[in-house]
């Protein structure tokens, strides 16, 4: 082979070389870019938080309509914890706070750090639920055989599409122990 | 030693090829495997956690060390050849590229032997499950990145070789379709193994580092592997067949006589299969909760990736229309690869529908749907490939009467095997389970009889390859009388370095 063509030859290896880096990078870009289209929107069933404060500037309680909220609880593969709703569902007006709560026990012999994470179904609805208080928003650690209730408190954005008459909300509760210890 | 540090294109092809041939008998052994843990209802042969490494490893060794390098190995023979260069454009690399392989499926096999065994999450590694594996879990990934980085190389490598080396007057649209489809593929490979690299390092932090890409605890969640896993996936599948268009599209003018017809919209076609390729991924996920107009799109998107493919199919059946066809094997297993891939693309546009969807998806009408497009079309254009060049490569005549009846006893064989796994499917069997209800005890029977034959009917091709290397009637430089390149001007067996003076382009 001529000098001139290897020399060809090693400028275009870097140039496509440089793509395939190019496509590890876009591979991490992909992760903000799928949060930032979940946000946009309104997929995924994430779940909106706003202050007391907002609410009563921002909404009108609807009071000739009523919905129902379901809750759902679930414990993530390998979690002991005994978890669960207080009330298994309620009806609400939309444009108007709730307050319900969570109950959570810890049956094993060592102290324990909880992460609630919340999923709201159908999936079109979740942007329209709100809340303004919740012991998902942080990390809830509980001694060895404590039990905790966990308070909530929410609002249904009364542009709630009509359709809807029934949300679910379900949290998974995930052993978060070993993140929290490091 | 000269098989160590060569930097000849033909040797590098040849190591490459025998190479896949191991990796197909070994990931055929796990398939024996699988069927014989099928042939009843209940646990008999292997523990379920075994079972499910073999289905997993299975996966990972046909995808990434029989199919991938068979073809990468066929584009080392066969490129420079085509386009009347010497050698590849940077032959050391290419020496680099293979040799990483062996250690990659040491890497991978190794997890076998250690505690945990190997990876049984499914060859799509979907978490949280593929992170539950046991210690061998950093090995698996480590495997994926060796495997990946050489086929980027082996990619960089053809495209390099495509744009620089070609003789002059060779221009883009004088090239074969085996090239075209070759520098389309690998231009594939550059975009999506980088992503796939990506993803299984966000799995290995994840697990070890403390991040949470894909742990909905730490704010991450598992369906977003999915969504970047298929954007590496679905490209991959058409890694794995758009090479195979490119050989059908050389055997089947040979043997009916008569030029390709349509060429240039067969290179079309492969573009635009390459580009939609890109937008189709969620249709593996069309069961995560996707809302409507997400469903709608990624169906459509999917049907339209047929009318290309469509085209390809139609121009075949075109050449051979009124064609003074023989039927060499080569030519048995190109028409067998067209009637049988066209089955498992029926089977696609089927899986494509997403309300059907719903009800095969992650039962064994994929698998059939699968293997039809893998199996007897990948792995079909390999053979037909190997039967055509072999002459050509070792100046033996392979020996025609076993290939025949290699062709005749895999295509009973592979049809017993998988053509009841659709209607296993539609009745409800889910994929990727050691132990089924007993309804499904028949289909199954005859599955695994059909997967044992055709495991044993592959031995055949093994000896009829190593007998012609070993010798037989000797072959002229033309070899098949309809053929048509660059490749049969040169002599059989062709010199070490293939064109050291360009040759005159018609
Ligand atoms: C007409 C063209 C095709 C269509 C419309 C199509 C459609 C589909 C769909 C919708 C699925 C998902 C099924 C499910 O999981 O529920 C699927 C799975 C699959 N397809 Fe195709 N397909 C086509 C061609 C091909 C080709 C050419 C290949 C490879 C050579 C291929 C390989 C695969 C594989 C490996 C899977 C299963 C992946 C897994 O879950 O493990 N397909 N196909
Ligand atoms: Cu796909």
């Amino acid at each position: 082979m001529n000098e001139g063509l290897q020399q060809k030859n090693g400028r275009s290896f870097l140039r496509v070389g440089l793509v395939a880096v190019a496509m590890f990078g876009f591979g991490y870009l992909l992760v903000p870019l799928y949060d930032v289209f979940c946000e946009i929107t309104g997929l995924n069933g994430k779940t909106g938080r706003i202050d007391e404060a907002a609410v009563v500037a921002r909404y009108q309680p609807d009071l000739a309509r009523s919905v129902t909220v379901q809750f759902v609880a679930n414990n993530n593969l390998g979690m002991p914890w005994e978890f669960g709703p207080v009330v298994a569902s309620m009806q609400v007006h939309p444009g108007k706070i709730y307050s319900t709560a969570f109950k959570a026990r810890n049956p094993t012999t060592r102290d324990m750090v909880g992460q609630a994470v919340p999923s709201v179904a159908p999936g079109k609805a979740s942007r329209y639920f709100n809340k303004t208080e919740c012991f998902c928003f942080s990390q809830q650690p509980l001694a060895a055989g404590e039990t905790k209730e966990m308070p909530l408190r929410f609002i249904v954005d009364p542009n709630l599409p009509k359709d809807v008459g029934t949300l679910t909300l379900a949290y998974t509760v995930f052993d978060v122990t070993q993140v929290a210890v490091n | 030693m000269r098989w160590v540090t060569t930097t000849n294109h033909k040797d590098i092809g040849t190591l490459y090829l025998l190479f896949a041939l191991v990796m197909f008998f070994v990931g055929g052994a796990m398939a024996m495997v699988i069927r014989a843990e099928l042939f009843q209802p209940g646990l008999q042969v292997v523990d379920p956690q075994f079972f499910n490494s073999m289905t997993t490893v299975h996966a990972l060794v046909m995808i990434f060390g029989a199919v991938m390098p068979a073809f990468t190995g066929l584009a080392n023979w066969l490129v420079p050849m085509m386009i009347g260069a010497p050698d590849m454009a940077l032959p050391r690399l290419n020496n680099f590229s293979f040799w990483i392989l062996p250690f990659a499926f040491t890497l991978l096999l190794s997890t076998f032997f250690m505690d945990g065994g190997g990876p049984a999450g499914g060859w799509t590694l979907y978490p949280p499950l593929s992170l539950q594996m046991g210690e061998g879990f950093p090995f698996l990934i480590f495997a994926i990145h060796l495997a990946g980085i050489s086929s980027i190389m082996g990619s960089i490598n053809i495209v390099v070789t495509v744009l620089n080396m070609r003789a002059p007057g060779m221009t883009l649209m004088k090239m074969p379709l085996f090239v075209w489809t070759w520098l389309i593929t690998a231009y594939l490979l550059i975009a999506t193994m980088p992503v796939l690299a990506g993803a299984v390092t966000m799995l290995l932090t994840d697990k070890f580092a403390g991040t949470s890409f894909f742990s909905a605890a730490g704010g991450g969640d598992p369906v977003m592997f999915q969504h970047i896993f298929w954007f590496f996936g679905h490209p991959e599948v058409y890694i794995l067949i758009l090479p195979a268009f490119g050989i059908i599209s050389a055997i089947i003018p040979t043997f009916a006589r008569k030029p390709l017809f349509g060429y240039s919209s067969m290179v079309y076609a492969t573009a635009s299969i390459a580009f939609l390729s890109f937008i189709v991924w969620a249709h593996h996920m069309f069961t995560v909760g996707m809302p409507v107009v997400g469903e709608l799109f990624f169906m459509y998107a999917t049907m339209m990736i047929a009318v290309p493919t469509g085209v390809k199919v139609f121009n075949w059946v075109s050449t051979m229309w009124k064609g003074a066809m023989t039927f060499e094997t080569p030519m048995l297993f190109a028409v067998g690869f067209i009637i049988m891939f066209t089955i498992g693309g029926f089977s696609g546009l089927m899986l494509a529908i997403a309300p059907a969807d719903f009800q095969y998806h992650d039962t064994y009408f994929v698998v059939a749907h699968f293997h039809y497009v893998l199996v007897t079309g990948a792995i079909y254009s390999i053979m037909a490939a190997a039967y055509y060049w072999l002459p050509k490569w070792t100046g033996n005549m392979y020996d025609e009467k076993l290939g025949q009846i290699h062709f005749w006893v895999s295509t009973v064989s592979v049809n017993v095997l998988f053509f009841p796994q659709h209607f296993l499917g539609l009745a409800g069997m889910p994929r990727r389970i050691p132990d089924y209800s007993v309804q499904f005890t028949d289909w199954n029977v005859i599955s695994s009889v059909g997967g044992f034959v055709f495991g044993l009917s592959q031995l055949l091709f093994a000896y009829v390859v190593i007998k012609c290397i070993r010798g037989g009637e000797k072959v002229d430089d033309q070899v098949w009388e309809g053929a048509d390149g660059l490749e049969w001007t040169l002599s059989s067996p062709p010199p070490y370095h293939s064109f050291t003076e360009a040759p005159q382009i018609k």
